[in-house]
């Protein structure tokens, strides 16, 4: 029972992980119906940044702010640069210019900082919490990187729901073309979009990296299991994203502890085999009405 | 896809046997090697240009169906060890296309992106197995292979040369066989359901029929690559077949000119051949080993980019530009396309019934797809 509880909550928190992912995809995705391989890429490199940042002025708080506004600069820039030119030509071809730039940045980062595994510091104590005598199988850590998800998607939410500027984005998505006839500006809009979404990733990728250590390639395995949550939530909704990453988070958290010796190294099969299951049976995601598809 | 007769298409098959045998006999034992490598690189490259060129479909799993080629092929010669490596070749095929066709059913069902994506978690998955049962897969040495020469060869005749010659035959007969079958009814339904799903549909083509048969032969050409590489590098391990490998084969086949087999093979002397010149180059500057293995990555990725962004038809696309301004070529090629034009040419009469009726079809409206489905 105290087993079922720690893996519980430590599937929490790295579930909460999975959900910042799959919310920037989400963003990205309402915006362009693009799915930006290069999230994970542009979160690793956003961390070495900020750990840059963190051994210049010994202060964790100032890389993790360097982090998200170099997230912010780094999503508008992509969107500019190679996702814009893209407009208008097969989907196809802005699908291999993201999986272009995910090498592109694993490269430059293989280069500027070499390929070894380098530890990232935590914002908070990482040694477990007791309630009681029992360990929780959580640290202050775990507690933090819940709770700064929670905030950036609740922080969303209301920016979404309650100011004029997540009202353009709303239209936008709905129906860019409507959107621009009432003067939005839609590509404006979807600038905005990627730059928010570059902030998520960026979160998440200073928030995992204490316990997954930072190397060129260490954002690849988080950033398919934040696209499997946010297929599970169904690739449109930000609520659904969030639901998804903690569904997968806890369900890989059980994998892991309870299918023995093999169970971490088997984590990415459970969520493969999450994955063709939701996609079989509910390709819209778990929260999806009827399909629809406009031809 | 130029369209091409079975004839043309031996000759072209056999004038290049001739030559990698020629060049085979001529060089050394290193440029066998990488004669080799290149040979597996089209055979895998072919598979996924057929795929994403005519289909349409991405995949970023086909490193992981060169993996499951590669330990069949490992499993088959270490137990079985009266086995041709033949047999052994044909078995892995096999079970790469099962493998191929259980993805490719959930592919069928799954558009672009999300196809891509779960592609690409089977590449992050695969490798893990290895380490989770090291017992059979060997963990993370991997297993090693034995393969040698045949008798009626003579003991002197090196094995890196034998290698060339086994995998640049399995190559040029895929080759041959995927000209055949994207000329064939299955190679024009391909380009139907890539071009409009609907229009296919109502044309009475299968779409999820077609679409995962797509992703069987792509995986089939994938798992055959890795067995080809299982004898070449007489190892076997988890490190050799990470996403980078799957992506590799994406690069090489995007730079070639997606869609077209010479462009496999353009695509793959590029990425065999460039980053073994940019290491030396490196390192001869000094330059330290970190920096000059990661410089081929950063470098495929600028030429991802930069390809479809600028020219999309690739090299073989410019070759074609180039016998077209010498008038060669009567193939006609589109600038706008990011995939070639694939119009089948004025002369060629007996188009099928639902071709013509594809023709005649007007253009989708695009911009409704994208903003659909909210």
């Amino acid at each position: 029972m105290v087993e079922f509880l720690q893996f519980t909550l430590s599937g929490i928190s790295f579930g909460m992980i999975y959900a910042a992912i799959a919310l920037s995809l989400v963003l990205i995705w309402r915006g362009t119906r693009l799915l930006n391989f290069a999230q994970g890429g542009m979160a690793m490199f956003t961390t070495y940044i900020a750990l840059e940042v963190v051994r210049h002025t010994g202060s964790y708080w100032a890389g993790f702010a360097v982090a998200l506004a170099a997230g912010v600069v780094l999503g508008a820039v992509a969107e500019l640069a190679v996702i814009r030119p893209t407009l208008g030509k097969p989907e196809l071809n802005a699908v291999i210019i993201t999986i272009g730039l995910l090498i592109l940045l694993e490269g430059l980062a293989g280069i500027l900082y070499g390929g070894q595994y380098r530890s990232f510091p935590a914002a908070f104590s990482v040694i477990g919490l007791k309630a009681g005598s029992t360990p929780l199988g959580v640290s202050r850590s775990d507690v933090f990187v819940a709770v700064a998800v929670l905030a950036a998607a609740l922080l969303l939410a209301i920016g979404f729901r309650y100011t004029s500027a997540g009202l353009r984005m709303r239209a936008a998505a709905f129906n860019a073309t409507v959107a621009r006839l009432s003067g939005i500006r839609v590509a404006r809009v979807i600038t905005v979009g990627w730059a928010l979404a570059g902030l998520l990733g960026a979160l998440a990728g200073v928030l995992v990296s204490p316990s997954t250590f930072l190397y060129p390639n260490s954002m690849d395995s988080i950033f398919v299991f934040g696209f499997t949550a946010a297929v599970i939530g169904g690739l449109d909704s930000p609520a659904g994203a969030v639901v998804g990453g903690l569904l997968l988070g806890v369900v890989l958290s059980y994998a892991g502890g309870y299918l023995g010796s093999q169970g971490s190294d088997l984590t990415a099969l459970v969520a493969l085999g999450i994955l063709v299951v939701v996609l079989m049976f509910r390709p819209d995601g778990i929260f999806a009405g009827a399909r629809v598809r406009r031809v | 896809m130029t369209t091409r007769s079975t004839p043309r298409v031996l000759a072209a098959a056999l004038a290049t046997a001739v030559v990698v045998a020629f060049l085979s006999i001529k060089l050394n034992a290193f440029r066998d090697y990488q004669i080799a490598e290149i040979a597996i690189e089209v055979t895998a490259v072919a598979g996924l240009t057929v795929l994403t060129g005519l289909s349409g479909q991405i995949s970023l799993g086909n490193g992981a169906f060169m993996a499951i080629g590669a330990y069949t092929t490992a499993l088959l010669l270490l137990h079985l060890a009266w086995l041709p490596f033949v047999a052994a070749l044909v078995i892995a095929a096999v079970a790469t296309a099962v493998a191929g066709a259980v993805v490719g059913v959930a592919a069928a069902r799954l558009r672009g992106p999300y196809l891509a994506g779960a592609t690409l978690l089977l590449s992050v998955a695969l490798p893990s197995v290895a380490y989770a049962y090291p017992g059979t897969f060997g963990g993370d040495q991997g297993l090693n292979v034995v393969f040698a020469t045949p008798g009626f060869l003579g003991v002197n005749f090196p094995l890196t040369r034998w290698q060339a010659w086994v995998c640049s035959l399995v190559a040029l007969i895929t080759l041959v066989l995927l000209a055949n079958l994207s000329r064939s009814r299955v190679g024009r339904n391909w380009r139907a359901v890539r071009d409009d799903e609907v229009a296919a549909a109502l044309a009475g083509v299968n779409v999820a029929r077609a679409r995962v048969l797509a992703f069987v032969v792509s995986a089939t050409c994938a798992g055959m690559a890795g067995a080809l590489l299982a004898i070449v590098t007489e190892l076997v391990a988890p490190g050799a077949f990470t996403i980078t490998l799957s992506i590799a084969l994406l690069t090489a086949a995007v730079i070639g000119g997606l869609g077209t087999l010479p462009g496999a093979v353009w695509g793959s002397l590029v990425i065999v051949l460039v980053p073994t010149y940019a290491t030396d180059v490196a390192t001869s500057h000094g330059l330290s080993t970190s920096v000059a293995s990661n410089i081929p990555v950063a470098a495929y990725g600028v030429v991802l980019i930069l390809v479809m962004l600028v020219f999309p038809q690739g090299i073989q696309g410019g070759v074609r530009w180039l016998l077209g301004l010498v008038g060669i070529s009567a193939t006609r090629t589109s600038r706008e396309a990011s995939v070639p034009d694939v119009t089948p040419p004025a002369g060629k009469a007996q188009a099928s019934q639902h071709e013509a009726l594809l023709a005649r079809r007007s253009d989708p409206p695009e911009s409704h797809e994208k903003e659909g489905t909210q």
